[in-house]
């Protein structure tokens, strides 16, 4: 059955999980509940057949091996373990395999590239690895008939498939199908090569895109050029709400290469010739904006989400947490914090579209090219089949960024000029308006028996919501689709919450500790069985999406640090408490790894617990956090050593050992690249990102204002424990370490100093004040 | 606009610019290069670092008049794919990036502190990147990549 899991998984993904389980209505945000994964996703039209081993492996008249793949390279390495895959399958060398990914016209729909859901997708059953196997099988059939002989007494290597026998004897694919398609559906019985025999999965190969990046020859979405291109840029509201009254072209007028003013409801935008003529014009343009909403005050906004209208949900409800936890020996209590956060890429989003009267195509750093397609052909008037969109990589995304809204910007613009338009948006137009992660308030709340076993556990979070990617129809999900006039998906209150009725810990708002019982049968990855998640899902005032480990980063951050407390109440050692209730191997195996390599002495935390312990001057801890990524995409564990300097509040991370199980490794140094960089990432929001605003607006909107740790800090030595299952099925591993370094960062402080730090992100001033807290 | 001559990677260009215009939009769009990249458009992050006699300058902050008939080095000034500069080549090796788009700045910022500062040491190269960002935190590799040719340069 676990074998099943996560192919089924991709297979809603890719379906839309609101069409299949008819357990949700359609639309609002419910990053407590499927963040990714409850999207309207039913596949556009004018797709390759993915059933088709053609959609996916064409074999060149000169034996060349282009692939075709619906997932796409966003930085995070998966374009290179694809053509390994491929590679692999097919017994071509890697440098022989073209992929070619996210094209509207010519590639399979695979839905978003998003949520660690490449890696199960394309290397378990179906899809890419499946064609690979079934076009191997395909050509030793075809090879069996060139010889006369039975594919037993066959072997392939380099395209070429020879005797076993004899290897002189032999015939090249490009004999075989060169140049001629395979006509042949996706084999479900194809053999996939064992692991044992790979010769290029497995392996620690290099992007190939490497030297074109570090000499300046890649070609990003921002260096696509078309002929006769303008440029454009956005005028956004000055503040959340604001809508145009009037917009004066005359204060333009002097501004050279200056093409088009458009004005389209609350959209503006301007295109000239030249990007700095763009750009004076859109500075200079005067717009009379009518008075913003008003925003809540951020000091009183984690208590204000608490007070609104909410939809509800149940992850889990054993239906005796009350009980239990009223006959506990101890109940212990926290709340945990969790601001927005923004995907802050190094590269604000850009996109270039060229739209004439009744068709249009699109160069876009998008996740989604077919949501894109069907969303942009809704803004613009057109037919779906008239659209196409092209995936050219941007700066890395980590989610939703920019790359849609600014698809729209281009798409607008391009339509008004009739000519092809490129916009790059400006800082400020990006950051102050991008999908952010959302905030999280979670209340956690324990029982424990006498010997200071968990027996009850209670999980309620508060999380507001506003958009999300756009899915095939409310391009409103982002601010330039509900400028233009689009509405977000609409928010239904819903109180109290229905019973659930299957387990799905996709957003980690399970704890790893719970048995997840649900119907009957436990799938949840530990054996605490009084259980209760409770989301309440808001609106937001700020649009919201996903951002990489979305909710399951904010849901761990409580649960890793609670079940810290919980440790040190029961006075246990972290590694030990955990183990005690954790059942599922995986997660447990990930821990114990972690906890090895990093030469963890067992011990209850804090280190000094008696009241003489220093309170002042550099003290240093361990801590620990692990995660079931999704409950079952991914299993990690992280253990941080840190030095707290009293005095200042400061925190410097000297050490992180993480390890990762993400079922056979593709690439283990590509695996590498991305534990690491999760992370220092991770590193950077637990210790100083958050976006701000006033009244009226966000006052985050560049490095000036929001807070992302720069190359020069002191970088803690990195450790990566990487554990293979060649067994398992493959899983995400983009989004477990950055999942899981938060609380193992807290803990960590509190280990060194007992000061239990509850909101993110740690600034020195929220340590001082834990700090003077101590009892 | 004026006339403007732009002497990147040793070849002059005679462009027709606003003097106003800063360099990166000269280099990235009238002459298509793809090392500078607009990351922030603030001088805030270092995308768009080029080398100006030496120095390591944010070119989306500086007037292209500021810079006219001075020596511009940009990232494809360096080296190309087929030979690339000892530095670039670190990074090829240590696999030093992810998305790739601040590979530009950290590389030009890091040539320009090492051409005057050979000796340098970790913590003083560290000091002189502490305000390029790299958004996928790939600080691991790049200061392994940018160590590894420190090392070769000191020698």
């Amino acid at each position: 059955m676990r074998n099943m899991t996560l192919a089924a998984r991709a297979e809603l993904s890719r379906r839309g999980f609101l069409k299949t389980s008819g357990a949700l209505i359609v639309g609002f945000s419910v990053a407590g509940e499927f963040a990714e994964a409850q999207f309207g996703n039913a596949p556009v039209t004018g797709s390759p057949p993915p059933n088709q081993v053609d959609s996916w492996i064409a074999i060149g008249a000169d034996g060349s091996v282009t692939a075709y793949s619906g997932k796409e390279e966003l930085g995070q390495g998966i374009s290179t373990a694809q053509a390994q895959l491929v590679a692999e399958e097919l017994s071509v060398p890697f440098h022989r395999v073209k992929l070619i990914y996210c094209d509207t016209a010519f590639t399979p729909d695979q839905a978003y590239t998003s949520g660690s859901q490449s890696h199960p997708a394309n290397f378990n059953h179906g899809n890419l690895a499946q064609a690979g196997a079934t076009a191997r099988e395909a050509l030793f059939r075809m090879a069996s008939q060139h010889f006369g002989l039975p594919v037993e007494q066959l072997t392939a290597s380099d395209g070429v498939i020879s005797l076993k026998s004899d290897p002189s004897k032999k015939v090249t694919y490009a004999q075989l199908v060169g140049g001629k398609k395979f006509n042949l559906a996706l084999d479900p019985n194809a053999k996939r090569k064992d692991p044992k025999e790979w010769t290029v999965l497995g392996k620690p190969i290099p992007s190939p895109d490497l030297p074109a990046i570090a000499t300046g020859r890649f070609e990003y979405v921002h260096n696509v050029r078309v002929p006769g291109m303008l440029h454009g840029k956005v005028v956004r509201p000055p503040a959340v709400g604001a809508t145009v009254m009037s917009v004066d072209e005359s204060s333009v007028k002097d501004v050279p290469g200056l093409v088009k003013i458009v004005v389209r409801k609350n959209f503006v935008g301007v295109v000239a010739e030249k990007p700095w003529q763009a750009i004076q014009a859109a500075n200079k343009l005067k717009v009379t904006w009518t008075p913003g909403a008003g925003l809540p005050a951020q000091a009183e906004f984690y208590n204000h989400v608490r007070t609104l209208p909410k939809r509800d949900a149940f992850l889990v409800d054993s239906g005796d947490v009350e009980k239990k936890l009223g006959e506990a020996a101890a109940v212990v209590k926290a709340t945990y914090l969790h601001p927005y956060q923004m995907h802050g890429s190094v590269g604000s989003s850009c996109a270039v579209a060229d739209v004439q009267s009744d068709k249009a195509t699109l160069w876009s750093p998008t996740q989604g090219v077919w949501y894109q397609k069907s969303t942009v052909a809704m803004i613009l008037g057109l037919k779906p089949e008239n659209v196409r969109v092209i995936f050219r990589r941007g700066s890395g995304c980590y989610g939703l960024n920019g790359a849609d809204t600014v698809t729209y910007d281009a798409a607008i613009l391009s339509q008004a000029v009739g000519k092809p338009v490129r916009v790059q948006l400006m800082r400020k137009d990006e950051m102050a308006w991008e999908n952010f992660g959302p905030v999280f308030v979670m209340d956690e709340r324990a029982g424990l028996d006498a010997q200071g076993n968990i027996v009850a556990w209670d999980h309620e979070a508060w999380t507001p919501g506003l958009g999300n990617r756009p899915g095939t129809s409310s391009p409103g999900n982002v601010v330039t689709g509900f400028l233009a006039g689009f509405e977000p998906d609409p928010f239904a209150p819903r109180s109290p919450a229905p019973a659930p009725t299957a387990f799905n810990n996709n957003s980690n708002g399970v704890p790893s500790y719970l048995a997840g019982r649900v119907g009957g049968a436990a799938k949840g990855t530990g054996s605490v069985t009084g259980e209760r998640v409770l989301v309440h899902n808001v609106l937001s005032p700020f649009w919201t999406g996903p951002l990489r480990s979305p909710a399951r980063l904010q849901n761990t951050f409580a649960h890793e640090s609670f079940m810290d407390e919980l440790a040190a109440h029961a006075k246990a050692d972290p590694v030990e408490y955990r183990l005690r209730h954790l059942s599922h191997p995986r997660v447990r195996d990930a821990v114990m790894a972690a906890a090895k390599a990093a030469n963890w002495k067992s011990r209850p935390s804090p280190i000094n617990a008696t009241p003489a312990n220093r309170r002042t001057g550099v003290a240093t801890g361990r801590g620990l956090a692990c995660v079931a990524y999704e409950g079952d995409n991914g299993y990690a564990a992280m253990v941080v050593e840190v030095e707290v300097d009293q005095d200042t509040g400061k925190i410097a991370v000297k050490r992180i050992v993480v390890s990762t199980d993400a079922g056979p490794i593709s690439n283990p140094d590509g695996l590498r690249n991305q534990m690491e960089g999760g992370a220092l990432q991770g590193m950077s929001r637990a210790l100083g990102e958050e976006v701000t605003w006033d009244d009226q607006k966000v006052t985050s909107f560049d490095w000036r204002t929001y807070h992302s740790l720069p190359l020069g800090f002191a970088i803690p030595k990195v450790e990566t424990v990487l554990i293979n299952r060649p067994d398992e099925e493959a899983t995400g591993a983009g989004e477990t370490t950055i999942t899981i370094i938060a609380p193992a960062i807290g803990n960590a402080i509190f280990d060194a100093t007992g000061a239990r730090l509850r909101q993110i992100p740690f600034t020195p001033e929220r340590v001082k004040a834990a700090l003077a807290a101590r009892a | 606009m004026s006339a403007i001559t732009l002497k990147v990677n040793g070849v002059a260009h005679a462009l027709d610019l606003d003097p106003t215009t800063p360099l990166l939009y000269a280099l990235s769009d009238d002459l298509e290069m793809r090392g500078p990249k607009f990351g922030c458009g603030l001088g805030q992050c270092g995308a768009c670092t080029v080398i100006v006699k030496g120095q390591a300058i944010r070119s989306c902050i500086t007037p292209v008049k500021s810079v006219e008939g001075a020596d511009i080095t940009t990232l494809e000034g360096l080296g190309t794919v087929e030979k690339p500069h000892p530095l670039q080549q670190a990074f090829i090796d240590e696999s030093a990036a992810q998305c790739g788009f601040c590979v530009n700045g950290v590389i030009m910022t890091a040539k320009a502190f090492l051409d005057k500062n050979p000796k340098a040491t970790d913590a003083e190269i560290e000091q002189a990147l502490s305000t390029v960002l790299c958004r996928c935190f790939t600080h691991v590799r790049m200061h392994r990549a940018i160590q590894k040719y420190a090392k070769a340069v000191a020698k």
